[in-house]
């Protein structure tokens, strides 16, 4: 699934919005019902798979950018 | 008196000694006044005159010395200026060199802010509509702010204590001080060039308001409203406000908020995920349950149990149908009888058919009177032939058989008086009182006496 995050969820409110109503026949239902539980697994790999990380942003020679890891404030200090 | 005995000085010498005597007399002086006529030439120099009631006065502010004025000099503008008298000897004026320009009364900071605030929202900068709504999971964020200040600080330990599985990169600059601004506004625009960040962060600590200065330098305003990235302004402490706070997409009252504000999207994004995905489950699970309540519900109704019934319904539906249209079939044949009665009633009594009828009705009684009179005629006169009959045959010779005597006849029934009318062999028959003899004559005799 290549949807985006913001994309994916507002799918999913909108397919909770629906089967809450009840006014979808059975097989749409169940159709939406199987696409939700997709979309749900999806958006929670999503925010499990954000790790924890902090970069400094910094310009090479060439002047192109690149970071690196970034300590804390303390190391900046000198 | 010859005019070498005058004292006569030239123009320039006259001015040079003016110019010597006006700028040593003046070499730094505070002057009061009103600005008017003021322009910028393309060179950048700024000239004007200070005026007030009762005089004027010519000024120019060199380039160098203006890039240092935080304010915006303009027509009207009452200021404190601080300089040196110069006299120009090629045209004869004297004007007062700028070194430093005051507003009066204002701040020069304060006047510096509302003008770049004034011109900035004239331009549309601010308007709500240019806001963007912050990503409701930021996943990269990134922060432009002093790497070794309090703001970065206060944000890491936010983010340490909520649970902060982000990515955060740190876009270095300095936030005061010369070139301050210029370095805010790389960072931002590094950041958008970096790409994949999903929110900005750009901010300081608190400090003095000349500290937080550069966070209302129009160069800081215009890079912040040219990120494409969705920015959050996080300057100082809450009572702070900067023109960066009014450009920026959201305003955080302080850089720890600002963190607060980025985590606390992410959890409620998480928590929003865990809800969806429950009330997916239960808006199922009630749904289901409800097709099967409705299964059963069908599975016990009487079309199930007894289904000849709809069938049954179906005839009795066809008959009623039937009847009532043989119903009105009906009435609408008696309905047609009627009118075609009345129309052949009509027809009939003026018609020559009408008139025969009359007429063989009066035909058949008139005969039936007849018959009946006939028949009556009849019966009567048979009455009287019965009399008569009665009479006759009293006197019919049949009569006289009774007392013995007997009539013969030949089978034709010519009455044999004389033998001769008959010869032997031949039949004959003797009628008695009572019965008949055949009988055939043996002999005939011409004579006879009586035997006895």
């Amino acid at each position: 699934m290549s949807l985006k995050f913001e994309d994916c969820l507002a799918r999913l409110e909108q397919i909770v919005a629906a089967l809450e109503s009840g006014n979808l026949p059975l097989e749409e239902s169940l159709k939406v019902f199987e696409e939700g539980v997709a979309l749900a697994r999806h958006c929670g790999r999503y925010l499990e798979d954000a790790e924890r990380r902090i970069e400094i942003l910094a310009k090479d020679e060439s002047g192109s950018l690149t970071t690196r890891p970034f300590a804390g404030p303390a190391d900046e200090a000198q | 008196m010859t005019g070498s005995e005058r004292p006569v000085l030239t123009v320039s010498a006259l001015t040079e000694r003016l110019k010597a005597t006006v700028e040593e007399r003046f070499p730094m002086v505070w002057v009061e006044g009103e600005i008017s006529n003021f322009k910028i030439y393309a060179s950048g120099h700024a000239y004007f005159t200070l005026k007030d009631a009762g005089a004027q006065l010519r000024a120019v502010l060199f380039r160098n010395r203006g890039r240092r004025i935080r304010f915006e000099p303009g027509d009207g503008l009452h200021v404190l200026a601080m300089g040196s008298v110069e006299v120009y000897p090629q045209r004869g004026e004297y004007q007062l060199v700028v070194e430093l320009l005051e507003p009066r009364g204002l701040g020069a900071l304060q006047l510096a802010f509302d003008q770049l605030k004034a011109r900035l929202a004239a331009e549309g900068l601010f308007d709500e509509g240019r806001k963007r709504a912050l990503p409701r999971f930021p996943k990269k964020i990134g922060i432009a702010t002093s790497p070794s200040g309090a703001a970065i600080r206060d944000m890491l330990r936010v983010i340490a204590r909520r649970f902060g599985e982000l990515h955060i990169v740190l876009a270095p600059c300095r936030v005061q001080g010369d070139g301050a601004p210029e370095e805010i506004a790389q960072a931002i625009r590094d950041l958008n060039a970096l790409g994949g960040v999903d929110v900005i962060i750009v901010g300081r600590g608190g400090g003095s308001l000349e500290d937080l200065w550069a966070f209302n330098e129009e160069l800081v305003v215009r890079a912040i409203a040219g990120s494409k990235v969705p920015t959050i302004s996080a300057v100082g402490h809450e009572v702070d406000v900067t023109i960066a706070d009014f450009v920026a997409d959201l305003r955080a009252p302080t850089p720890s908020a600002a963190a607060e504000l980025v985590v606390r999207e992410k959890q409620a994004v998480v928590e929003s995920v865990a809800d969806l995905s429950h009330r997916l489950r239960r808006a199922m699970g009630r749904r289901l349950e409800h097709e099967r309540q409705r299964t059963t519900a069908l599975a016990t109704r009487r079309v199930l149990t007894d289904p000849s019934r709809p069938l049954r319904d179906l005839h009795r539906r066809v008959d009623d149908a039937r009847g009532r249209l043989h119903r009105a079939m009906e009435r609408l044949m008696r309905q047609s009888a009627h009118r075609v009665e009345m129309a052949t009633a009509g027809l009939r009594s003026g018609s020559p058919r009408a008139r025969l009828a009359r007429d063989r009705h009066r035909h058949e009684t008139l005969h039936a009177r007849l018959e009946a009179h006939a028949a009556r005629a009849l019966e009567t006169n048979r009455g009287r032939l019965g009399l008569v009959a009665g009479r006759l045959h009293s006197l019919s010779p049949l009569a006289v058989l009774s007392r013995g005597y007997s009539l013969t006849r030949t089978p034709d029934g010519a009455i044999v008086r004389r033998a001769v009318d008959v010869r032997a062999g031949e039949d004959v028959e003797v009628l008695l009182h009572e019965g008949r003899l055949d009988c055939r004559v043996i002999a005939t005799r011409e004579h006879d006496e009586p035997q006895v």
